[in-house]
Formats: structure tokens, C-alpha cells, sequence
């Protein structure tokens, strides 16, 4: 450490130059290239975002509920095409971004740039990134993406509405949104390369002295192993993304089979090209894109449980054996996603069989963190309720995927409301929810104050109990055949009949989950100056990030840390205190 | 404020940081090749017919193109043995080589692409062009980006070589493992668009 400073005077970057000089405004808090200005960067833009997709949905939920009416208060808003009630084209669009928007712009930025660039350096008591100017590219680059994807909405003909999936031919023909669509996609997935060689590096090689791999917090194995999964698994669909470009703007016909006829006529192309190849591009990508979904919150999940159980989390060493061997599997079980396109029995059998294999370690993941329960003197403050709603959450999301996984009765579910309750159970109530835990959890180390305990359970209880309103009457809706797609929401279907009226029920669960988000965001603010003020380790934890001072000053900690033990000594019996920091020396050897 | 292990290797881990995100950053570049040359097998086993590569694209000039970055593998080799060995105006020779080779390259390639438009070989003509245009113009790409990271060390970036001679030493190295794999990748790019 050669210079020291608080974090008023911080130094310039660049090492080696005796010279301190204030930085910008710029500098400091628009092009910084602190990891923890970085972090909540990546956060700030991804809860925007989050809050711009669950809009989105809110309003297509008004469709759902009450078909052909006009919107109340914001149907002026939406364009002329919608002023009636919203469009066929319209509500596609709201479907395809919904998807898009939640789940690159708001989730994998918020749980891996956000959360992954403020703790993860944190926690191995690193004093940065190993890149600090490729983690703000990163971030810009993101951002970047994100003007893209919004701006698409003001096209000719709006933005992408093919599906989060984008299925060739369908997007190939599709209106000029899905180009920009491509284009921001490729701006996500470079940055999201960047970061993820960044956060590898950085974990290899920043980790404290003494802190070895199997010291590590569970939340570090975690962000290694989706760091990984980024790595490998996006270009892929960076290359698909290429082609499909081309097929949009050069007329190649990569997606785009022969003998195409549209309402135009048949198409001119020369044909040849295979629609199967673009969804197998895709799911390559999209399935581990799953696992990164979860796996953080998984990893946030696991620290705050073993801090409020005031226990170690039990069987460490083969939670991280899990999340290993997870973000393997998750390479080579992508094709279930495919199991009505024809591809064949003996493809389908292979992805069956591999689907089946990968529940096994997430079963594992999710018992062991139950298990880490029994026999803890457990707290309950507003990040606990999260962690431990996370629980049964993603177990319910995760149960309803096995029958999805074997293809006789993905037969009867596939394309159904059964799906989208299954994944928004793993995503919605199971890595949002983790997410907020690690926002009440970590946001004293951010500004050195708690948030609302009063406002964070009216949030917690209120969300908790709506949100079960929006996704349970998805799997009764599904299993009586409602198509995921719909416009009207299956009104015109006698099958669906006697279930439409579900519709209404999700609609008002949905919006009023949209109210109890509102004790959050003024919450989030609020606390920032009015918040109760704390020491450096308000919930008595043990690991690295604690030891620095809140907020951590540039070069995060005061000295350098040593690490002693491993990442989660509660409770050891003959220590003086129920908690005994990584960064404690032993005292039998000092 | 100063990062562990830039320029020195971790003794755990036998690295520093620069090697290792170089061989990341390449890991995640076979996995976009790989994704594009596993298209060109699904579209070809599922294609009816399928030209001779030779036929439309001239082997004497792939053939010379290869030799042409091949060459440039190995100056970039000698260029990071160079500063290995304290030459500073022998690397910038060999460095100035590598740079050079690749703008040789890429003017050829320039040549066979107007060739082709001339002729209306666009890639939308067939699957076969629609391949071997995304393929080359993305290597290509990769080409410019490699021929702009050299000439940064050759020219400007090349002042670091006083200051800190260790640490450019290892970003030429970066450089030339980034250099490498390109030329790897039109090592497979060659046999399968001009010869099969």
C-alpha cells in the first residue's frame, strides 16, 4: 500500500505518482474506476431497469385482466395504436422486452455487476478489481447496451417482438426493433465478457494471504463459478447474434430455410439455412444464463442465513462441490428447452437424462442451506426474511421444473403459463428476493446506515404475500392449457373458460406487488440520510468485508488484511464472542 | 493504492494477472470461433448441395495469405524475445514486421472481398458465401483490432519499455498470445472455406 489515504484525499489510479490531487466529479462518480462506485453504478442502472420491466408487465397484465379496455391514468401515454386498448403488436413488444430487460439488464447487471463488484473484492480482501479500467469499460459498455434496448421502443414498428428467444424465421422478418435488439445484445454481451474476466482474475489472484480456496465465502464460489458460465457460454450466442444480424441486414439465410411464403409473398433468399441451429445457439447460452440467475443469490443467501443463524453453514465443502458441479452440468442440458421442435428421441432422451442429473446438486445446494437452520439462534431482521422466504421459493420453482425436464409431460406443459410460473418462482420470489436480502444486508457497508427495519417489513410481508397472488394461479392456468403467448389471455378458448378468471387475480397480485415496491424505493432513499447509523459490523459477521471501514475508503481496507480462519466461525465453543472474524489472529499463536 | 500481481506472478497460482485474463479473454473467443464453425457443420450435413470451396475462392491467394500471417506469428515471437533480451530497436523492427504483414493481409484480403462483390458473390447469394463472408470479415476484425494493439506498442505504448521494461514485456506478451490465436484461427479458417 503505498498510499494510504482517506477517502477524501483519494489518490489517482494510476500507481506510483506521489502527487495527490482531488478527482473530478467525473472522475470520481461518473468514469471511476473504484470497484465500489462501479457496483452501485451496475446497481443504480439494473434496478432502474428492473423497475422499467416490471412496468412493462404491469401493463400487459391490464390486457390480460381486461381485455379490450382502455388503460386507466397512463393510456395516453402509450401512442395512438394504443389509446383504445393496447395493440396485438404492442403487447408483444411488452412481452419480448419484459423478458429481455429483466433478465439482461436487470437481474444478471444487479446480482454480478452490482453485487459481484462491490463484495467480491470486499470479501477476499483485495483493494480492487485486477483491471480497474476494463471493470468501467464493462460497466459503459453495459450501459451502452441498455440506451440501445431502450431506445428501441421509439422505432418504426417498436421495439423487438419476437420473444425474449427471438426464434428465427419469426425475428428474421420481424420489424426494425429486433436490429436494434441484436445490436444491444452484442454491446450485453461483450461487457458481460469484460466483467467476467475480470471478477476470475481478480478472484484467483487478489485473494488476501492466508485466504485460501476452501476459505473463501460461499458468495465468492458463486461469482466464480457464474463468472465462468458468462465466459463460456455468451459467445455463442454472440456468434448467433452475428448471423442473425447478417440474415436481418446482408440477406443471408443462416436461420431462414427455403420455400419461406409470408403475407408479402414468398420470400427472395437463397435459402438453406436451418431455424433449429438459432435455438440451439441460444439455449447454449440461455440455459447457463439460468444458473447465473441463481447461483448469486444462492451465494448472498448463504451468508446472510449462516449470520443469522449465528451458526457455520452446514456441509461448506459440499455446497461448493455443487456449485461446481452445477455450472458444468448447466453446459449440457440446454436442449430441454427443445423438446417439441422434432429434434429427435435420442437427443431428447440425452437432455432428459442430464436435466435429471443437474437437479441433484441443486437439491443438495438448497438442503444444505435448510439444514444450516436447525439448531441456529436465529434473528430475524429484514435480510433474513428474505434469505429464508428464498427457501421454499426457489424449491417450488425448482420441484415444478422436473416434470418440465422429462419430455412425455413437457408434452402437455410446453409453451404454457406452467412454465412461466415455474421460472418466475425460481427468479421472482427466489434471486429477487435474495437480491433485496443483499441490498438490506450489504447497504450498511455502502453508506454506513441501516435501512428502515419498519418500512423493510412492510415491504417484505407485503410483497411476499402478493407475489404469491401473481404466480401460483400460473400453474392452474398452465396445467388447463393457457398458451404463455395469449393476447387476450385465452378468452376466446373454450378450453380456458372456467380458468380466465384467474387472470384478474394475478393482475391485481401483480400491481399490488408493484405498491409494496414503493416502501423499498423510498426506503433505499431515505435511509441514505435518515437511515440509523452504524459501526463497521453491524450484524457481527465474520467475513472479510466487514473489517473495512463503511463506507470502505479507496483501496478499501485500513491495512492489509490476513486471513486466519475459515468464512464462517460462529459460535466456536471458548471464543469470547459468538462470531470470530477471518481477519482475527488466533490468539493461542500470537 | 497498488493491485497485487500485475506485473510479478502470484506463487500460488504461477501467474499475474495479465497472462491470465489473456487466456480467459482467448478461452471465451474459441467458444464464439467454436460456435461459428459448429454453424458451418450443422448448415453443411444439412445442406443439399454444397460447393467446392476452390471453385469459388482462389487457393493461391489463401494459400500466399496464410504464409503472410504465419510469417507474422513468428516476428511476434522474436519482437517479445527482443525485449526478453534487452533489444529495444531489434523489437521495434520485428514488431514493426508484424504490423506490417498484417496490413499485407488485410489488403489482400480487401482485393478477394471486391473480387467477390464484382463478380455478385454477396452472401446472400448462398449459404456457403453467407459462411465464408461472416466468418473472414470477423476474423478480419480481430485482425484490426490485433494490427491496432501492436502499432499502440510499436508506436506510442512503446515509451513504457524505459519506465517499466517488465511490465511492457508482459503486455507484448499478452499482445503476441492475442496475435497467435488469430493466426490459429485462419489456420482453420483456410482449409475448411478454401479447400473442402
Amino acid at each position: 500500500m503505498e498510499n494510504v489515504t482517506t477517502a477524501e484525499q483519494v489518490s489517482h489510479a494510476e500507481h506510483g505518482h506521489d502527487e495527490h490531487h482531488e478527482l473530478s466529479f467525473l472522475q470520481s462518480y461518473v468514469f471511476s474506476l473504484d470497484h465500489k462506485v462501479i457496483g452501485i453504478q451496475y446497481a443504480i442502472t439494473a434496478m432502474l431497469f428492473l423497475l422499467l420491466g416490471f412496468t412493462l408487465m404491469m401493463i400487459m397484465r391490464w390486457q390480460l385482466a381486461f381485455p379490450y379496455t382502455p388503460i386507466p391514468v397512463i393510456g395516453g401515454l402509450l401512442g395512438q395504436n394504443n389509446a383504445q386498448f393496447i395493440a396485438p403488436e404492442f403487447y408483444n413488444s411488452l412481452g419480448a422486452m419484459h423478458g429481455t430487460i429483466m433478465v439482461f439488464l436487470g437481474v444478471v447487471p444487479l446480482a454480478v455487476g452490482g453485487f459481484g463488484n462491490y463484495v467480491l473484492p470486499l470479501q477476499i480482501g483485495a483493494p480492487d478489481m485486477a483491471f480497474p479500467r476494463l471493470n468501467m469499460a464493462s460497466y459503459w459498455t453495459f450501459f451502452c447496451g441498455g440506451v440501445v434496448m431502450f431506445a428501441s421502443f421509439f422505432v418504426p414498428g417498436g421495439a423487438a417482438n419476437s420473444g425474449w428467444t427471438s426464434y428465427a424465421p419469426l425475428s428474421v422478418i420481424a420489424t426494425e426493433g429486433q436490429t436494434w435488439w441484436l445490436v444491444g445484445m452484442i454491446f450485453l454481451i461483450t461487457s458481460s465478457l469484460l466483467g467476467s474476466v475480470n471478477f476470475i482474475v481478480t478472484t484467483l489472484q487478489l485473494r488476501a494471504p492466508g485466504l485460501s480456496f476452501m476459505r473463501l465465502p460461499f458468495f465468492v464460489w458463486a461469482q466464480l463459478v457464474t463468472s465462468f458460465l458468462l465466459l463460456l457460454a455468451f459467445p455463442p450466442l454472440e456468434a448467433a447474434g452475428v448471423m442473425q444480424l447478417m440474415d436481418r441486414v446482408a440477406d443471408t439465410s443462416f436461420f431462414m430455410p427455403a420455400g419461406l411464403v409470408t403475407g408479402d409473398g414468398p420470400l427472395e433468399i437463397s435459402g438453406g439455412g436451418s431455424p433449429l441451429l438459432w435455438q440451439h445457439l441460444f439455449w447454449f447460452l440461455a440455459h447457463p444464463e439460468v444458473y447465473v440467475l441463481i447461483l448469486p443469490a444462492m451465494g448472498i443467501v448463504a451468508e446472510v442465513l449462516a449470520n443469522n443463524t449465528r451458526k457455520p453453514l452446514w456441509g461448506y465443502r459440499v455446497l461448493v462441490a455443487s456449485v461446481i458441479f452445477l455450472g458444468f452440468m448447466s453446459f449440457i442440458v440446454w436442449a430441454h428447452h427443445m423438446f417439441m421442435t422434432g429434434m429427435g428421441t435420442t437427443m431428447s432422451s440425452f437432455f432428459q437424462t442430464t436435466t435429471m442429473i443437474i437437479s441433484v446438486p441443486s437439491v443438495v445446494i438448497l438442503s444444505a442451506l435448510l439444514i444450516s437452520l436447525y439448531g441456529g439462534s436465529i434473528r430475524y431482521p429484514v435480510p433474513m426474511l428474505f434469505a429464508l422466504a428464498f427457501l421454499p421459493m426457489f424449491a417450488i420453482g425448482g420441484l415444478t421444473g422436473l416434470p418440465l425436464g422429462l419430455t412425455a409431460p413437457d408434452l402437455h406443459f410446453h409453451d404454457t403459463y406452467y412454465v412461466i410460473g415455474h421460472f418466475h418462482y425460481v427468479v421472482a420470489p427466489g434471486t429477487i428476493f435474495a437480491l433485496f436480502a443483499g441490498i438490506y444486508y450489504w447497504y450498511p457497508k455502502a453508506t454506513g446506515r441501516v435501512m428502515s427495519e419498519l418500512l423493510g417489513k412492510i415491504h417484505f410481508w407485503g410483497s411476499f404475500i402478493a407475489i404469491q397472488f401473481v404466480f401460483t394461479p400460473m400453474f392452474i392456468t398452465g396445467l388447463a392449457g393457457m398458451n404463455r403467448r395469449l393476447y387476450d389471455g385465452g378468452l376466446e378458448y373454450a378450453h380456458l373458460q372456467e380458468v380466465v378468471g384467474w387472470n384478474a387475480t394475478m393482475s391485481y397480485g401483480a400491481w399490488t406487488l408493484g405498491f409494496f415496491q414503493i416502501f423499498f424505493i423510498f426506503n433505499f432513499f431515505w435511509s441514505i440520510r435518515n437511515g440509523k447509523k452504524v459501526d463497521d459490523n453491524p450484524w457481527k459477521a465474520t467475513t472479510l468485508e466487514w473489517q473495512a471501514p463503511s463506507p470502505p475508503p479507496h483501496g478499501n481496507f485500513t491495512s492489509p488484511p490476513e486471513v486466519h480462519r475459515g468464512p464462517y466461525e460462529y459460535s466456536v465453543p471458548g471464543a469470547d464472542k459468538d462470531f470470530t472474524m477471518q481477519g482475527e489472529a488466533d490468539p493461542a499463536k500470537a | 493504492m497498488e493491485i497485487p500481481y500485475t506485473v510479478a506472478e502470484r506463487p500460488d497460482t504461477g501467474v499475474n494477472n495479465v497472462k491470465l485474463g489473456i487466456w480467459l479473454f482467448l478461452a471465451s473467443e474459441v467458444m464464439l470461433f467454436g460456435g461459428l464453425f459448429s454453424t458451418y457443420v450443422i448448415l453443411r450435413l444439412g445442406g443439399t448441395d454444397w460447393p467446392l470451396g476452390s471453385d469459388i475462392l482462389s487457393v493461391p491467394i489463401g494459400t500466399f495469405n496464410t504464409a503472410v500471417l504465419i510469417g507474422s506469428s513468428v516476428t511476434m515471437v522474436m519482437a517479445h524475445a527482443s525485449l526478453k533480451m534487452n533489444q529495444f530497436d531489434q523489437f521495434k523492427k520485428y514488431m514493426g514486421l508484424t504490423v506490417l504483414l498484417a496490413l499485407v493481409f488485410l489488403t489482400v484480403k480487401s482485393y478477394e472481398y471486391f473480387d467477390k462483390i464484382s463478380h455478385g458473390d454477396l452472401p446472400s447469394a448462398s449459404t456457403f458465401l453467407a459462411i465464408y463472408w461472416t466468418m473472414t470479415a470477423l476474423h478480419g476484425l480481430h485482425i484490426i483490432g490485433g494490427v491496432v494493439v501492436n502499432g499502440y506498442f510499436w508506436g506510442p505504448g512503446s515509451k513504457m519499455f524505459h519506465s517499466r521494461p517488465e511490465m511492457f514485456a508482459n503486455r507484448v506478451e499478452a499482445a503476441g498470445l492475442y496475435w497467435h490465436f488469430v493466426d490459429l484461427v485462419w489456420i482453420f479458417l483456410f482449409p475448411v472455406l478454401y479447400l473442402l
